[in-house]
């Protein structure tokens, strides 16, 4: 019945998002909802590994990048459709976070994020090195062809908008009924206590690498959003410091309420964009921000929210036990 | 009389130490048992051996005449040994029902659906007739890591019971406890044991607690037996007076 109702309101949402900014929105408006929804999917699945199974990988633009870079050679190369391009994509993706991962999980901790903070660096090497795939630090130049399919014509701007807003509802609502199910109640065990699952007889490792690909596979269907929006692939999706704005994005929002992520991501290309143009030294003035959240709010913005509302839910409920007595 | 845990010539050194010592003790169906000792006589280390936690050097340990020893934690819980822990192990974030939910949701192996949503009704019906039985209904909605630490313990040997087991190991369940407390918290043991009829093992330092309510009592001092018998046999039992309990037992509280 929940899971219905989530549905219908993203199907409601989103369709409502689409037809007013068809209706009256102008081009800068697109970009900025077509950017929010490929970062805010990224924040999403990076939450799964973060939020729910308390893995805190430094890594997770790797998915992004190869999400881009696999979904633009393969275009590029002229030989498959758009779907078949991204169909394989996400195979390459999943069978990567399966080997990534299986090295991965086995450590705990800070030894965990460096991990995957390694194989993300060694991504990148491979990028920036091989020049003649790639196009080394110059990114996969030319365009990246999109050849209409199924009377879909993404060259055309609202038609891509369309498909990126689509995309992005269903693998939000995905990643929401993933959490919601009793996988995702497994995953917040491991999180809490894996000593514990496992003594309960939850196979924790196997879970933890589930997770680890589910997370790697909606990074990587941002990154092939990525990829279609600006028409090209560059090593920075694959940088740290692409995982970091990851991160961030789930630092500012919050990680214990599902959409946090979302509204994180929100909140950092609205400072990014207007810091941007107000001065150069952007990062001294996206540090202070971090720094002023970290140790001011200590947790997101609706962490803060949500405990502000169970907390007056809680005095009602004690006002209402009172009156009972 | 078959013994629903038979242990047999159990082993356990490190590096010099003996700490379990050729024991050999047998457990009675639905019988409700306390095991005292000095600290460092090994008593938790022969739980740990049990369950699995660590790999016994020698001996045996049969559960309905199979025998267990050197299986893993997870297959040994499978075949019906739980266990509470002697500083609570439980899950922060999760309120007590979801808490028990997801372990009882563990032990069908029900976890791995993406597909359906939590909790599964089964599931948590059974999750609320637990806390119904060890007296957690009344926090249901309370997040774990606001519980008091009474409840935090109950939780825990709630989630052991989640597991259904045939003997239930209980580490100290009064550990940390103001006397009051204590109280409360062993006449629900006492209770659960008779209500659920499993059987029920806990490490107790507290005199009054186990002569009240122990059926049996075994004594280990440097990893050995040194005596086992009802309360007013262990009372009146030369050698445990002079090791371990000293003279106050001839006034009983």
């Amino acid at each position: 019945m929940t899971a219905r109702l989530e549905v219908l309101a993203g199907v409601v949402l989103g369709a409502l998002v689409v037809a007013l900014t068809l209706a009256f929105g102008d081009k800068a408006l697109l970009d900025v909802l077509m950017r929010l929804a490929i970062f805010g999917l990224l924040a999403l699945s990076l939450n799964i590994l973060v939020g729910y199974t308390g893995l805190v990988s430094f890594g997770h633009a790797m998915f992004f990048g190869l999400g881009a870079y696999s979904f633009g050679l393969l275009m590029q190369s002229g030989a498959v459709s758009i779907p078949s391009a991204a169909l394989i994509t996400l195979v390459v993706a999943c069978i990567w976070g399966g080997v990534v991962g299986t090295f991965c999980i086995r450590l705990d901790d800070i030894y965990f994020s460096f991990l995957t903070l390694a194989f993300q660096m060694l991504l990148y090497s491979i990028i920036i090195g091989w020049v003649s795939l790639t196009g080394g630090d110059q990114g996969l130049m030319g365009g990246i062809p999109r050849p209409p399919f199924l009377g879909i014509n993404l060259a055309e701007p609202r038609q891509l908008f369309v498909l990126i807003v689509v995309v992005f509802v269903v693998c939000v609502l995905a990643i929401r009924q993933i959490v919601q199910s009793p996988f995702g109640f497994a995953l917040r065990m491991i999180r809490d206590n894996a000593e514990r699952a496992r003594f309960l007889g939850l196979p924790v490792q196997r879970y933890k690498l589930i997770a680890f690909v589910l997370s790697g596979f909606f990074g990587s269907v941002s990154g092939i959003l990525m990829s279609l929006y600006v028409s090209g692939a560059y090593p920075n999706f694959a940088f740290w410091s692409m995982s970091g704005d990851a991160i961030f994005m789930i630092i500012l929002g919050g990680l214990t309420v599902f959409l946090g992520p979302l509204v994180g991501a929100a909140v950092f290309l609205l400072l990014n964009d207007n810091i941007t143009r107000l001065t150069e030294h952007h990062g001294i003035v996206m540090g202070v921000v971090l720094l002023a959240i970290v140790l001011g709010m200590r947790k997101g913005f609706l962490d803060v929210l949500d405990e502000w509302w169970q907390a007056r839910a809680s005095r009602a409920e004690a006002r209402a036990g009172g009156d009972r007595q | 009389m078959t013994a629903r845990l038979a242990i047999t010539g159990l082993m356990k050194r490190f590096g010099g130490v003996v700490a379990t010592d050729n024991v050999t003790l047998d457990f009675a169906p639905g019988s409700l048992t306390a095991i005292i000792g000095p600290n460092g006589a090994g008593k938790t280390t022969f739980f740990n051996l049990i369950t699995g936690k660590l790999k016994p050097d020698g001996g045996e340990i049969r559960l309905d005449g199979v025998d267990i020893s050197g299986q893993t934690q997870s297959e040994i819980v499978r075949r019906g040994i739980g266990r509470a822990f002697q500083v609570a192990s439980i899950f922060p974030r999760f309120t007590v029902e979801d808490a028990l939910t997801a372990a009882v949701l563990t032990h069908r192996q029900q976890t791995s659906s993406m597909l359906r949503r939590f909790p599964l009704p089964d599931a948590a019906s059974r999750a609320r007739e637990i806390m119904a039985l060890v007296g957690l209904e009344r926090v249901g909605k309370t997040p774990s890591r606001y519980l008091s630490h009474g409840d935090q313990k109950l939780l825990d040997i709630a989630l052991a019971l989640a597991l259904e087991p045939k003997v239930l190991l209980l580490d100290e369940p009064t550990a940390g406890m103001g006397p009051e407390e204590r109280w409360q918290m062993i006449e629900r043991v006492q209770r659960l044991w008779s209500e659920v009829g499993m059987t029920l093992v806990f490490i107790e330092h507290d005199m009054d607690i186990v002569f009240k309510i122990a059926q049996t009592i075994r004594v280990l001092r440097y990893g050995k037996v040194l005596a086992e018998g009802t309360p007013d046999e262990i009372r009146s039992n030369e050698a445990v007076i002079e090791a371990y309990l000293g003279t106050s037992l001839e006034e009983p509280a």
